[in-house]
């Protein structure tokens, strides 16, 4: 592929497969997550797009059973090796899920959590750096006043959005989001879409996304998942115009899926 | 079709009805007990009840207070001992242990022990500690009363932690979080509040314990401030009184009988408003 652009490989996965106990649910999935851009996967349900993300942050390793084969390339060390510090690896990627994931606390603490872990005590500075965060995911404006309140207490889309800038509060290098929008109304959607334009100036982003349109919005590049085998991945506009495998254009015609 | 429509309601009429009737038949008992100690305890309760040692038998005037307090020292003792360890337990059966085959047996255990009968682990408590050392101790009447709310708080606790969603946990550890952070800082945030209900209701159940302490305890009647003595109870002293001749006694042991009941429901009502707080917010 002579694609015109020079962002840098971030993330190499090679011939990676994974298995639930004796279940296999990824085969030989072989794609480069490009640097500073917006990689979408898409696919029907269950056809190992969540399992994938969560090869990428080893987030399968909390349950017994879990297995991985292949190599996972980050910064050149192989993130699957048996030694690898799980906790470096994860404060380097970060993640959002698909449900608001709010941890019972103030909103101000639910930021300030991750900053902690990262060593910052400074009242001072933790203030700075959780209202930068919620700069960035654009929430300041709307919680400045909330910031003591419990984030329990937050809309839906607030509270995904309040995940999102505790995810990015930490800078991570990475930041995998599960279908995030799926469990949001479509004005929060929107607000969310329109973070994504602004993360990819700092951050690598890996989106699961049931929605083709959000796909063709925000990524540069796609990945179409299929019973756990990527059955295509290039560049987004190429994608959704000039697919190169019939089953690509099948579903993303709506033929299924 | 209208048939069973008409049998539906028949049936809906009577199950109504059949449970309500339980229901009165339940309340009716408890509200008068209520009204029993309320009634007949109210009238013993002056200043000396609470700040006075008992009178010599048959003499009237004096007071309960190594009573209360003995009974506060050993619920109080109970309670340092067998909340955290019974919320360390707890922790380990949900936090760590889940599906693994030692968590299973832990549980079994303690629902086993739920079940015990108290008066056995009095006597359990009487072999190991009390004959052993040669003497009925408040310690040997804390100890039995952690053990009858041990279970009891590994359970809920346990059950209180679960709610806390996986997706929680998750999160944490996605930000790169230790485990022990995650449970500490993160799981029992969620928890805290159904932790201290469940704690509450265990004290309130080790508060009106007597058969246990019959055999560990036992009774004194004067001040003790040494836990290795002898050691006065309301619930003892309740069991003492009622079972003797003075009319003096009897009020006494309504008094008794007063105090612990409404602390009890006292007890029982804070828990369920701050359960109640926690679904509210
Ligand atoms: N914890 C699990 N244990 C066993 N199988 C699982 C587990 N999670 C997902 N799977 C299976 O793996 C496959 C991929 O699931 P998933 O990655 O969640 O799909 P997607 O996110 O694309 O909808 C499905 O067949 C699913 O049933
Ligand atoms: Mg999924």
């Amino acid at each position: 592929m002579n694609d015109n652009n020079n962002h840098n490989d971030k993330i190499i996965i090679k011939g990676l497969n994974f298995y639930y106990g004796s279940k296999q649910a990824l085969y030989n999935v072989t794609i480069a997550v490009k640097e500073n851009e917006v990689t979408a996967l898409i696919g029907p349900s269950g056809c190992g797009k969540t399992t994938f993300l969560r090869c990428l942050n080893r987030m399968h390793d909390l349950y017994a059973g879990n297995r991985y084969e292949g190599e996972i390339i980050l910064d050149n060390a192989n993130i699957l090796d048996k030694g690898l510090d799980l906790i470096k690896l994860r404060s380097k990627i970060g993640m959002v899920f698909q449900k608001p994931t709010p941890f019972p606390m103030s909103v101000f603490d639910n930021i300030a959590f991750g900053l902690k872990l990262n060593g910052i005590s400074k009242k001072s500075e933790l203030a700075a750096l959780v209202e930068k965060a919620l700069k960035d995911s654009a929430l300041w404006d709307e919680i400045k006043d909330r910031l003591n309140e419990s984030a329990l207490s937050l809309s839906g889309g607030q509270q995904q959005r309040l995940c999102i800038a505790r995810a990015i509060a930490v800078q991570p290098d990475v930041i995998l989001m599960d279908e995030p929008c799926s469990a949001l109304d479509p004005v929060a959607t929107a607000k969310i879409e329109d973070m994504m334009t602004e993360l990819k100036r700092n951050y690598t982003v890996v989106i699961v996304t049931h929605n083709m349109q959000q796909a063709a919005r925000v990524s540069e590049w796609t990945g179409f998942f299929m019973m756990g085998e990527v059955k295509e991945f290039d560049k987004t506009q190429k994608i959704f115009t000039t697919p190169s495998n019939q089953m690509t254009e099948d579903y993303i015609t709506g033929r299924f899926g | 079709m209208s048939k069973r429509y008409l049998m539906r309601r028949v049936f809906n009429c009577a199950a109504l009805s059949g449970s309500l009737l339980c229901a009165v038949f339940g309340i009716f008992f408890l509200f008068w007990i209520l009204k029993d100690v309320f009634s007949s305890g109210i009238g013993a309760m002056d200043m000396a009840f609470f700040t006075e040692l008992p009178s010599p038998p048959g003499v009237a005037g004096g007071g309960l207070a190594n009573a209360i307090w003995g009974t506060v020292l050993i619920t109080g003792m109970a309670t340092v001992i067998g909340v955290p360890a019974g919320i360390l337990a707890g922790t380990y059966l949900s936090e760590y242990g889940r599906k693994k085959r030692f968590a299973s047996v832990v549980r079994f255990l303690c629902d086993i022990l739920v079940s015990a009968p108290s008066i056995v682990i009095g006597i359990f408590v009487y072999a190991v500690l009390v004959k052993p050392f040669k003497g009925f101790s408040a310690v040997a009447g804390a100890l039995a009363l952690a053990i009858i709310m041990l279970p009891v708080v590994v359970r809920t606790a346990e059950e209180m932690l679960k709610l806390v969603p996986d997706a929680t946990r998750e999160a944490a550890l996605a930000l790169g979080a230790p485990h022990w952070k995650v449970t500490l800082q993160v799981v029992y945030r969620g928890a805290f509040r159904g932790i201290i209900t469940g704690v509450m209701l265990a004290v309130a159940r080790i508060s009106g314990e007597t058969a246990p302490l019959l055999f560990t305890s036992f009774n004194n009647a004067f001040w003790n401030s040494n836990i290795t003595e002898p050691t006065a109870s309301l619930t003892v002293t309740i069991f003492n009184y009622a079972m003797g001749p003075y009319d003096d006694w009897h009020a006494k042991a309504w008094g008794g009988a007063f105090i612990i009941t409404f602390t009890v429901l006292f007890i029982n009502i804070l828990s369920r408003l701050l359960l109640r707080g926690r679904t509210g917010s």
